[in-house]
């Protein structure tokens, strides 16, 4: 029983000592952006390999997303004779909820995965100790425009995941059920309000860009310089950015929509 | 002009280096005249005056393993010294505590007149812009060519125009006889050519010493004695002062001025190569020739063999 509490408190303070780490990390990458800001290619370099190539698995994934969407809404819809709603329905869900939450935990099992396996490689091979040896500070070379890079993509990435469902609902709805087209995107374009919605999904999508960078940058930094270290905190990254996300857009959705 | 023409002599002295490697001492005066003179005028003592790099008392513990105990030692311009000791007698982690990675428990570190350890950040970075690191894995960048990743320190601490970046990273790269292959990508190079790319990285920004971590572990004889002579002409051409950490006896006697070797926590030896030769410490012969038993024990520390084989002992 006494092991048992001592471990706990063991646990317990390894993962503050961890919390305390992670932000002073976030607190030195943060201040690093500004010189970031004048060497622009650094910034390119990321924005393209944590950004542009998450452009497909995230296209392809709010199409289908959207698709079912479409189907299920319809089915629902059509039992009170409000499929004209359709529109409305596919497009709420997904800028609300649907767009920022799955985009952010494919972004971070797709380029949040990469950051890490990646900087933890840097830090295994003494890429990360020869260049602080080099006096070239790897926060502000390394971790910087990754963070710069997650933050810029993501929103925008959310938007694509988004804006391709809205076409893949159109398709499975106008397109197979016959929905009216007219109806489809009326009550879209009516019932969506830019603030409540689109506005409030753009937030989430930013917060989580920025926590699954975050983590998966930390992760990184922090891990074993072994093959093993960098295989489990890799694996780390995409479970702890799981939680993170899912249980931030709780709370974000209770704080944004908990008057209403 | 009469300084050209001693630093020519001696880069004839070493005519194994071509005509670029000249205009790269030439070049060098530029930058780090102050160490090639020191060269020019050296003498043979070891006196904490003319030392680039003093160790004084260091203690260094990781966990409650001391790992240096009360440690000094001195490493004179413009010459090569060695540290020389059995695996995990932290030579690697002296390097760092020089470069200022780590820090001491208790001692101090001081290079070219300034305590590592007491330095502010950025006075701390410009001092290791004077400094180079040779990696044991070379730290190559991996996402880069041989070609960028020579120029990443110059164009990282300098606002040279890539027309001259050129022209200073294929004169380190042809210092370190891998100017024919600044095209290729890390993973392209054999394990002796990515530590020369290392080499030509670590001068690139003429630095007035630099800390080689085990250059010899793991090659070929060829590339072994390439690195050696490498090494040595550096040293001599460039006038810089080179540290040496190495487990390898034959190589780096060759090369060294003056060896010290660490056991334990303790320096347990020290001298030119030739001294620790003839040294009466029984530790020393045992490290330079390598017999198996000794002060250093073969067997791991364990209870009487007899007893523990006839224990019933813990189920494993």
């Amino acid at each position: 029983m006494i092991e048992l509490l001592q471990r706990l408190g063991a646990n317990t303070r390894a993962s503050f000592t961890k919390l305390g780490r992670a932000t002073n990390f976030l607190l030195l990458a943060v201040i690093g952006v500004l010189s970031v800001l004048p060497r622009p290619h650094l910034l390119v370099n990321q924005l393209y390999s944590v950004g542009v190539l998450s452009f497909l698995i995230i296209t392809i994934s709010g199409l289908f997303v959207g698709m079912v969407l479409g189907l299920q809404g319809y089915y629902v819809l059509s039992d009170f004779g409000a499929e004209g709603r359709l529109g409305f329905m596919v497009a709420a869900s997904l800028v609300r909820e649907l767009g920022p939450v799955v985009s952010a935990l494919l972004f971070a099992g797709r380029a949040g995965s990469a950051l890490t396996a990646e900087i933890g490689l840097m830090k295994a091979t003494e890429q990360l100790s020869g260049m602080e040896m080099m006096a070239i500070d790897p926060i502000k070379r390394i971790i910087s425009p990754r963070l710069l890079a997650g933050l810029i993509s993501m929103p925008l990435l959310a938007a694509l995941f988004s804006t391709v469902g809205v076409v893949g609902g159109q398709i499975v709805g106008i397109g197979l059920l016959g929905v009216d087209n007219g109806a489809f995107w009326s009550q879209m374009q009516a019932d969506l309000d830019f603030q409540d919605d689109i506005l409030n999904g753009v937030i989430k999508s930013i917060v989580f860009g920025f926590v699954a960078t975050w983590i998966a940058l930390f992760e990184g930094y922090d891990a074993i310089p072994t093959s093993e270290g960098v295989s489990r905190a890799t694996t780390r990254t995409v479970v702890n950015s799981a939680f993170s996300i899912l249980g931030l857009d709780f709370i974000l959705t209770a704080l944004m929509f908990g008057e209403n | 002009m009469l300084k050209l023409l001693r630093l020519n002599k001696i880069s004839r002295h070493h005519n194994e280096l071509s005509l670029t490697s000249m205009v790269l001492v030439i070049q060098n005066t530029q930058f780090s005249f102050g160490y090639t003179k020191n060269l020019l005028s050296m003498d043979n003592s070891v006196s904490p005056q003319n030392s680039l790099v003093s160790v004084h008392n260091l203690s260094f513990s990781r966990g409650s393993k001391k790992i240096f105990d009360d440690v000094s030692l001195e490493f004179e311009r413009g010459k090569i010294t060695a540290i020389m000791g059995p695996s995990g007698t932290g030579k690697t982690t002296l390097l760092k505590l020089i470069g200022g990675q780590l820090m001491p428990s208790k001692g101090s570190v001081i290079v070219d007149g300034q305590d590592v350890h007491k330095l502010r950040r950025n006075e701390l970075f410009n001092l290791r812009k004077r400094m180079g690191m040779l990696f044991q894995s070379g730290a190559l960048l991996t996402d880069m060519s041989v070609y960028d990743n020579v120029a990443f320190p110059l164009r990282e601490h300098t606002h040279l125009p890539e027309s001259m970046i050129r022209t200073v990273v294929l004169m380190k790269l042809q210092a370190v006889g891998l100017r024919g292959a600044r095209d290729l990508m890390p993973n392209e190079l054999s394990g002796g050519m990515a530590r020369r790319v290392a080499l030509a990285r670590a001068i690139a920004l003429d630095p007035m010493m630099i800390m080689y971590d085990e250059p010899f572990t793991g090659q070929d004889p060829i590339s072994m004695g390439a690195l050696a002579h490498l090494i040595k002409s550096l040293n001599n051409i460039m006038g810089l002062t080179s540290i040496i950490v190495s487990h390898d006896v034959h190589e780096t006697s060759l090369i060294a001025d003056y060896i010290y070797v660490l056991s334990e926590g303790k320096v347990v030896g020290q001298g030119t190569p030739k001294e620790i030769q003839q040294s009466s410490s029984e530790w020393v012969q045992q490290f330079m020739t390598g017999a198996a038993d000794g002060p250093v024990h073969f067997h791991y520390p364990a209870k009487d063999y007899l007893d523990d084989l006839l224990s019933i002992g813990k189920r494993y």
